[in-house]
């Protein structure tokens, strides 16, 4: 099977993720879209790595695992961010991400108080670094 | 200790003592006094034990050359010839008598150590000048003189008159230093070297290009510093600093700084006749011109100050005939009668709570509060008048007998039409010195009117110092001008008939006839009753004088000038007065001449900056907040907007590295 | 082998061999079926990002990861599809759904599902899709992948490879769950803080809830790993 198929399929998907994350209102659909993304990198460790144990006898089988743990992780990830949105929720009434606007420069009228913006930007960070 | 290092530690000591004492003056006041006045005290020994050594006989010149700074070498230099031993003699003794006086003068003043400390770094600026043997150096010491002169001028920076006396004196005298600096620099270009003994050298083989050029010049300076006519304004003003600086500084050792520089290098000067009768219409305007304003002024420490300005015409004038012999003969004795002329003003003004004379002379029986002052002043003022035998007249005696030589052709160093010009100012600016002299002390002792007040005795170390400078004020002349000749040039120095008889003469009539004016005028001084006198008179001495300086003004409408009837110098005068009181409005001309221009250039300036350049700068800063608000407009706190530029950033990146990696 | 070598062998060898025996548009069997499930998996993905109905976006994800499952089959790679169905399609999907119902997500169309960054991200997405497109097939259209002999990925290579090259970060994985499971932990409680001195509609029942969605799947995960 050509090696274009797997990583063409895994772009496309990528890129689908990159969409949903940028473009979706709600937090737990931004979530979903990190996980297309994940996805996307799976299958493009595990299509190496067929790839690579066959044509270069590569017995470490590191995609593979490389793609396990990246399961575990992003099952983990999953269950954090779910926690942290609720606790969004939970204090702002909403889980959209373009009303989660205290960084913003402009003032806000509906600010928060400033617990809730910690805790509130702290989602925002991990989220950030998920996504990246 | 050879001789060469006695004189170096005399400069030396006072500055190690100014400088103990700014380091010391906050932490330990009470090492303020002994700091100021034991150094002090200690190069006026050596400075005796170094004249004794040097004995007049041949120079004492060492240098040593610290580093290479160029085409014309600078030294640390010594040359201690007879002059310079005995003016740092006399610097020695004025100072250490100012420092005593000082002490119990500014008794209560908190800004003592640094008075003190500047005192002394002033001390040992004079007697760098006055050792000096290399023209930087002395430059050295002649511009620390000039900003001790300002800090101190300003001591009571409180009241708005010292202010604006001590930035007067500052620019007035800068103004003179520029051409000498630019003087100083052509001499050693001519010469070769800023060593004087090589600058003369090069005098007397006739190798100076320029010496017109050079004598005007370096004359800018000294006529700057020794506040002879025309930039003689600053030294009236400058009365506004504490009396002890007006005794030291602007009577009998800075102001002499400059006539004793054209000392050193007179053979230079008489290089050009052109520049020797400048200097004499220079010595001749000023001696009569000063001389004439004295008798006008109120302030009893302007009057002297005047007079100072008088004298050091006579001393100029002694130069411009060639002798600086007499010149320096006269820096001495009225260095000594000037110093304690000035102590006692400062005596009789703590007494009287006044600076005014017409304010004294409604005041009876104040000669009986200050009895030392009274016959103090007594003798330094026949000094003044040179009343024979008092040392001020040896040594005017001295420099019209030295015009009356070239008058007659006696000498060839000198123009004959400068001695015409010295001697005849002199014999008027003689009847007029002891006109205002006799004014002066009609007015403050012979007072009519209410008791003065009492204030108790002045302080100890106040009035003993009068006494020590009393002595040289009355025997210094007469005892020391046969010596003399041996240590200056060997020129004779003592009176000859001819002047001596003139000038006794005139100044006679000048004081019978202000006597006569006196008892003229004195009956109406109570018809107009006046005075002002200081608000807290049992404060220090100083205290009292920068009340009665600030108080001045306000009382009188004027810093120099009372309108008070009883005045005999207004009998004298006539329509005089009016001018005469205001200096002759030479100030009037400087501010058409200077001061306007300059201001007028600054608000142009003002307006430049305003409203041309601080366009610029707001625009520099406007552009920038314009954008800072454009970028600001991008901070929406939306995560997405950040994630997707964030994101759009690194596909171009990566898209630019690939076109740059596949070389497309 | 270590991967210089691997690299070096990749050179020397692969273009060579694949770009004679293969054709660049060659299907076989197994590339057909791959492009077939590729494309429904690419269009569930590009439904899950795009559809208005939030649940049915959670739903469309689930075709999504199983038609991910069935590419890594086709891949040979049995045990990550299994996993994948494990983990993916058995928990992750319904924690996201959980978690939809727990932020009380409309049910049905929702006009604002999407944000106003839509443009901006289309474009972004477009450009990174034709970029890595563009790079990855200008890279590997003559790479071709030999599934015949034993398969890469079959349970047992992939087991052996685990428990004996990469133990040690297998262990240090388990620390990270265990992290992780407290601090999901944590932020529940401290939501539940909140909650209680808030004390405005928000019941305890759901409160307790969603701790409890969230070990579910963690323990899951724990026993398949």
């Amino acid at each position: 099977m050509h090696l274009a198929y797997p990583a063409v399929l895994s772009a496309l998907l990528f890129c689908t993720g990159l969409y949903g994350v940028l473009a979706r209102r709600n937090a737990i659909l931004v979530l979903m879209s990190v996980e297309l993304m994940l996805n996307a990198v799976n299958l493009n460790l595990v299509a190496f790595d067929v790839w690579l144990s066959k044509t270069a006898e590569e017995t470490l089988h590191s995609g593979q695992a490389l793609t396990l743990f990246t399961i575990a992780i992003a099952a983990a990830e999953i269950g954090i961010g779910l926690a942290i949105v609720l606790a969004v929720h939970r204090n702002r009434g909403t889980a959209d991400i373009d009303k989660l606007r205290d960084t913003s420069e402009l003032h806000d009228p509906d600010g928060p108080d400033s617990d809730a913006l910690a805790a509130e930007q702290s989602g925002e960070a991990q989220k950030a670094e998920a996504t990246a | 200790m050879t001789t060469t290092t006695l004189a170096v530690l005399v400069p030396l000591l006072p500055f190690l003592g100014a400088v103990a004492g700014l380091l010391l003056g906050r932490t330990a006041p009470g090492f303020a006094r002994p700091l100021a006045v034991l150094p002090t005290l200690t190069s006026l020994v050596l400075a005796a034990l170094v004249a004794v050594r040097q004995g007049g006989d041949a120079a004492v010149d060492a240098a040593t050359e610290l580093t290479p700074t160029g085409s014309v070498p600078i030294e640390l230099a010594l040359h201690v010839d007879g002059f310079a031993a005995l003016v740092a003699v006399l610097v020695g003794l004025v100072a250490s008598c100012v420092q005593i006086y000082s002490t119990g003068y500014l008794r209560d003043d908190p800004r003592y150590p640094s008075y003190a400390a500047l005192v002394s770094l002033f001390t040992s600026a004079m007697l760098l000048v006055v050792y000096s043997g290399d023209l930087m150096v002395l430059l050295v010491g002649w511009e620390v003189m000039g900003i001790c002169s300002y800090f101190l001028v300003g001591h009571y920076w409180e009241t708005p008159e010292a202010r604006a006396a001590s930035l007067k004196a500052f620019l007035v005298t800068k103004l003179g230093d520029v051409p000498f600096l630019i003087g100083l620099f052509a001499l050693a270009t001519d010469a070769g070297s800023f060593r004087i003994t090589r600058v003369l050298g090069a005098v007397a083989s006739g190798s100076l290009d320029h010496p017109t050029l050079i004598a005007l010049l370096l004359l800018a300076g000294v006529a700057g510093k020794s506040a002879q006519f025309p930039l003689h304004t600053w030294l009236p003003d400058a009365m506004a600093g504490p009396t002890p600086v007006s005794a030291l500084i602007h009577a009998a050792t800075m102001v002499a700084a400059g006539v004793y520089f054209i000392a050193r290098l007179l053979p230079v000067f008489e290089a050009s006749q052109a520049a020797m009768v400048v200097l004499a219409v220079m010595a001749a305007v000023t001696m009569a011109g000063s001389a004439l304003a004295a008798l006008a002024q109120d302030d009893i420490k302007r009057v002297l100050a005047y007079s100072t300005i008088g004298q050091l015409g006579y001393m100029s004038g002694a130069l411009a005939v060639g002798d600086r012999g007499a010149a320096v003969f006269h820096l001495l004795s009225h260095g000594a009668f000037k110093a304690l002329l000035f102590l006692a003003a400062g005596v009789i003004i703590h007494a009287a709570g006044t600076n005014s004379l017409a304010a004294m002379s409604r005041m009876r029986n104040l000669r009986d509060r200050v009895p030392d002052a009274y016959w103090t002043m007594t003798v330094a003022l026949l000094a003044l008048a040179a009343i024979p035998p008092f040392s001020g007249f040896f040594s005017k005696e001295a420099v019209l007998g030295v015009a009356e030589h070239v008058v007659t052709g006696h000498t060839e160093h000198a123009p004959a039409a400068a001695g015409w010009i010295v001697l005849v100012a002199g014999l008027l600016t003689a009847v007029l010195t002891a006109a205002y002299a006799m004014r002066l002390w009609l007015l403050a002792f012979r007072g009519r009117g209410a008791e003065a007040p009492d204030h108790g005795r002045q302080p100890l170390t106040m009035t003993v110092v009068l006494w020590v400078l009393a002595v040289p004020s009355l025997a210094l002349g007469g005892f020391t001008f046969r010596l003399l000749p041996d240590w200056f040039d060997g020129r004779d120095l003592g009176p000859t008939l001819t002047t001596s008889v003139l000038g006794t003469g005139v100044a006679l009539v000048g004081g019978i006839v202000t006597y006569g004016a006196w008892r003229h005028t004195t009956a109406l001084a109570a018809r107009v009753p006046l005075g002002a006198v200081a608000a807290h008179p049992e404060g220090d001495a100083a205290r009292v004088e920068a009340e009665a300086i600030a108080t001045h003004e306000p009382a009188y409408g004027d810093i120099a000038y009372a309108p008070d009837p009883a005045d005999p110098g207004r009998l004298l005068l006539g329509p005089l007065h009016r001018h005469a009181a205001a200096g002759f409005h030479m100030d009037a001309v400087y501010t058409a001449l200077f001061v306007r221009p300059v201001q007028a250039g600054a608000s142009l300036v003002r307006f430049l900056d305003r409203e041309v350049v601080e366009t610029y700068v707001r625009g520099a800063g406007a552009l920038p907040r314009w954008l800072g608000a454009a970028v600001r407009r991008a901070q929406t706190g939306n995560v997405q907007t950040y994630v997707s530029a964030l994101l759009a950033g690194t596909v171009v990146l990566a898209v630019a590295v690939v076109l740059v990696a596949t070389g497309a | 082998m270590t991967l210089a070598t691997t690299a070096a062998h990749l050179t020397a060898h692969a273009p060579t061999a694949a770009a004679e025996t293969h054709g660049f548009l060659s299907p076989t069997g197994v590339e057909i079926a791959f492009l077939l499930v590729g494309l429904v998996t690419f269009g569930a993905a590009i439904v899950t990002v795009t559809t208005r109905q939030l649940v049915h976006a959670a739903l469309w994800l689930v075709v999504t990861l199983g038609g991910l499952a069935v590419e890594y089959l086709l891949l040979t790679a049995e045990f990550i599809a299994w996993v994948q169905v494990l983990i993916y399609v058995g928990s992750v999907v319904v924690l996201l759904l959980f978690g939809l119902m727990l932020t009380r997500a409309p049910i049905g169309r929702s006009p604002d599902a999407d944000s106003g960054n839509r443009w901006a991200a289309l474009t972004v997405a477009v450009a990174a899709a034709a970029a890595l497109v563009w790079v990855v097939v200008d890279a590997f259209r003559t790479t071709w992948i030999d599934l015949d002999g034993p398969a890469a990925g079959s349970t047992e290579a992939t087991g052996a490879s685990l428990f004996q090259n990469w133990v040690l970060p297998f262990e240090a994985l388990s620390v990270l769950l265990l992290a992780a499971l407290v601090g999901a932990i944590v932020l529940s409680r401290k939501a539940k803080a909140g909650a209680a001195t808030a004390a405005e509609s928000t019941p305890a029942a759901r409160s307790e809830k969603s701790p409890r969605s969230e070990k579910g799947p963690r323990s899951e995960k724990e026993g398949t790993s």
